[in-house]
C-alpha cells in the first residue's frame, strides 16, 4: 500500500484552464508509481475568485464538495481533507463538520493566518475532538513575509502543536523549496508532528536528515505537485531502509495518524 | 546505455552532502543505472581559480573508465585558453564555466570570448543555471542564478556555438528556446534535473513543444537523487528509441559525435 498525504486536485472553477488534464494525469502517473491512496485538497479555486491562500468561505465550500464529490467518483483511491480559512471560524467549524459528514479524513490549513495565531486554536480542538489529522502548509524557514501568503514556518507550527499535543499535525513539503533544516530542528522534539516528504525537492543528504530528526515513525510520504520527486524518494528510500521501516513511510505512518475507517484494506 | 551529463564529485560547501567522493557517486550511479556520467570537480566551481580542480579531475576519472571529465573554464582569468586547448586535447566532451559563481557577467566580453573559442573549438559549453533552489541556499552562497537573457546572448555570440544548460525549470527553457531561432535552438540542450513531471507535465509538455532531441539525461547528484531522472523518464510514455536519445544519444550528439 501507498498512501500521498498531500495530493491536490482542481475544479473547473478553478484559475486553470487545463485542471481536469492536471486531474487526470495525477491518477495516471499515482497509478504507474502504485499510489493507493490520494489524500488530497483543494484550495478554493486557486485564485480565481479568491487567493490561493486565501480563499474566501464560498470558494471553500466549492472546493470541499468537490473535494467529496471527488471521494465520492473514485472511493477505492481518493481521499479528501477539508480545507478551511481560519480567518471565517464559523464558516471553519461548519466546514469541518460538513467534511467530516461528507466522509472527509483530515483538515487542511493552507497560509491564511499564522500557525502560531490564536485563531487556529478552534480548528485544532475540533481536530481533536473529531480524531482529524492536521496538514499545515510550512514554509521551510520564513524570514519575512511571503507574497500571496501569510505563511507559517517550523518553528510557528511547533507552537501551535505544543497547544495542542493530542493533535497530530503534518508539516507539509519538507522538499517543497526553503531551508529544510531549519524545520527538521524545530520539530525534532515534537512528537505530535509529522513530516511530510512532499515538493520537488530532492537534495542529496535530505531524506538522512529527516530520519536524523524524527525518525522513521514520523515520515510521511506524499508528493504534492511533482510526483517524479516523490517517486525518486521512494526509490532512495528503498535503498536506504529495511521493507519494514519502508513500510511504515509508504502507508503505515500515515494509517495510524488519520481516522480508522479513511483506508479501509490498512 | 545511460548517460548522466550532470554529475558532480567533491564536496559542497555549503551544506553536509552524502555520498560525493568518486568511489560514492560511482556506486550512486550504479544503484540508478547510470553508466557513463560527465563529472565536474565542484569544489573547484567555488575557487578563485576553478581550473585548479580540473587536474584532480582528470587524474581521478582517468581511473574510472564511468566517468569523463568536464573541466572548468574561468574566461576571467588569463590564460584560460590554456585550460581549452587542454580540454580537447584530453577529449573532455564538453567545458563548463559557472560565470555568476566566478563573478563575471554571463553575457559579458569574457564569457562571450569562451562561447566564442568554445564554438570554434568544437567544444561545447556547459552552464548550470542554478545548484540548489533559491528559497534554501545558505545565507552566504550569494551568487545570482543564470538568467535566461544571457544564454540567449551567448548562443547568438559565435554560429558555432553549442550550448548545454543544466537545472533550468519549464519558463527558462521557454523562454530561451523561443526566443531564437531555429538555427539557433539547434545548438543548445537542456537536461532534464529540473523539469517537473506529473502531475503538472513540464517536461512531457516540453518533449512535445520543443522537440525529445534538444533534452539529455541530467541529475545534478549527488546534490540531487539520481533516481528523481529515471523517475521523470519512467513517467513518461516514452518509445525505447525516443527514450535512447534522451539517455544517450542526444548527449552524444551535443558533445559532436
Amino acid at each position: 500500500m501507498l498512501i500521498d498525504v498531500h495530493a491536490h486536485f482542481y475544479t473547473a472553477r478553478s484559475s486553470r484552464a487545463d485542471w481536469a488534464e492536471r486531474n487526470a494525469s495525477r491518477l495516471a502517473a499515482g497509478d504507474r508509481v502504485g499510489v493507493t491512496w490520494h489524500v488530497a485538497s483543494i484550495l478554493g479555486t486557486w485564485g480565481r475568485t479568491s487567493p490561493t491562500y486565501f480563499p474566501s468561505p464560498a470558494d471553500l465550500t466549492h472546493a470541499n464538495d468537490a473535494m467529496a464529490g471527488l471521494q465520492r467518483e473514485h472511493p477505492r483511491r481518493v481521499r479528501g481533507y477539508i480545507t478551511v480559512n481560519p480567518n471565517f471560524p464559523r464558516h471553519a467549524e461548519a466546514e469541518i463538520h460538513r467534511g467530516v459528514a461528507a466522509g472527509l479524513v483530515g483538515i487542511k490549513l493552507a497560509a491564511s493566518r499564522r500557525a502560531d495565531d490564536p485563531l487556529l486554536d478552534p480548528v485544532a480542538h475540533l481536530a481533536r475532538e473529531l480524531g482529524l489529522p492536521i496538514l499545515h502548509h510550512i514554509w521551510q524557514r520564513r524570514r519575512g513575509d511571503v507574497a500571496g501568503q501569510e505563511a507559517s514556518d517550523a518553528i510557528e507550527l511547533g507552537r501551535l502543536a505544543a497547544r495542542h499535543p493530542q493533535v497530530r499535525f503534518m508539516l507539509a513539503h519538507i522538499g517543497g523549496g526553503g531551508d529544510w533544516i531549519h524545520s527538521l530542528h524545530a520539530v525534532r522534539d515534537l512528537p505530535n508532528v509529522y513530516v511530510d516528504l512532499s515538493g520537488s525537492g530532492v537534495d542529496g543528504g535530505m531524506l538522512e536528515a529527516c530520519l536524523g530528526a524524527v525518525g522513521v515513525g514520523r515520515l510521511l510520504w506524499g508528493c504534492d505537485l511533482t510526483i517524479d520527486t516523490g517517486w525518486a524518494k521512494l526509490r532512495y528510500l528503498d535503498h536506504l531502509l529495511p521493507p519494514a521501516d519502508l513500510e511504515r513511510i509508504q502507508w503505515r505512518n500515515a494509517a495510524a495518524i488519520f481516522p480508522t475507517c479513511a483506508f479501509p484494506e490498512a | 546505455m545511460r548517460l548522466d551529463v550532470n554529475v558532480f564529485l567533491g564536496a559542497y560547501p555549503f551544506r553536509r552532502v552524502p555520498g560525493t567522493s568518486p568511489d560514492a557517486v560511482v556506486s550512486a550511479m550504479d544503484r540508478a543505472g547510470v553508466d557513463l556520467g560527465w563529472a565536474t570537480h565542484l569544489p573547484g566551481l567555488f575557487w578563485r581559480d576553478p581550473a585548479e580542480g580540473n587536474a584532480w579531475l582528470y587524474e581521478t576519472v582517468g581511473r574510472e573508465p564511468k566517468l569523463r571529465a568536464v573541466p572548468a573554464v574561468h574566461p576571467g582569468l588569463p590564460g584560460w585558453e590554456r585550460t581549452l586547448t587542454d580540454a580537447v586535447a584530453a577529449r573532455a566532451p564538453a567545458v563548463r564555466c559557472d560565470p555568476t559563481f566566478y563573478g563575471l557577467d554571463p553575457a559579458g566580453a569574457e564569457v562571450r570570448r569562451l562561447a566564442g573559442a568554445c564554438g570554434e573549438a568544437g567544444k561545447l559549453l556547459m552552464l548550470a543555471v542554478r545548484l540548489e533552489d533559491g528559497r534554501q541556499r545558505h545565507p552566504n552562497d550569494r551568487a545570482p542564478e543564470l538568467a535566461a537573457a544571457a544564454v540567449r546572448v551567448l548562443v547568438r555570440s559565435h554560429p558555432a556555438v553549442r550550448l548545454l544548460i543544466t537545472h533550468a525549470d519549464r519558463g527558462f527553457v521557454e523562454e530561451v528556446h523561443f526566443g531564437s531561432t531555429q538555427v539557433e535552438a539547434a545548438r543548445l540542450w537542456w537536461d532534464i534535473c529540473w523539469l517537473w513531471g506529473p502531475p503538472e507535465d513540464h517536461l512531457a509538455m516540453l518533449l512535445a513543444t520543443i522537440g525529445l532531441e534538444r533534452f539529455v539525461f541530467g541529475t545534478g547528484q549527488p546534490l540531487r537523487l539520481p533516481e528523481t531522472g529515471l523517475a521523470k523518464l519512467d513517467l513518461l510514455a516514452l518509445s525505447d528509441n525516443d527514450r535512447a536519445l534522451i539517455e544517450q544519444h542526444n548527449a552524444e550528439r551535443a558533445e559532436g559525435r
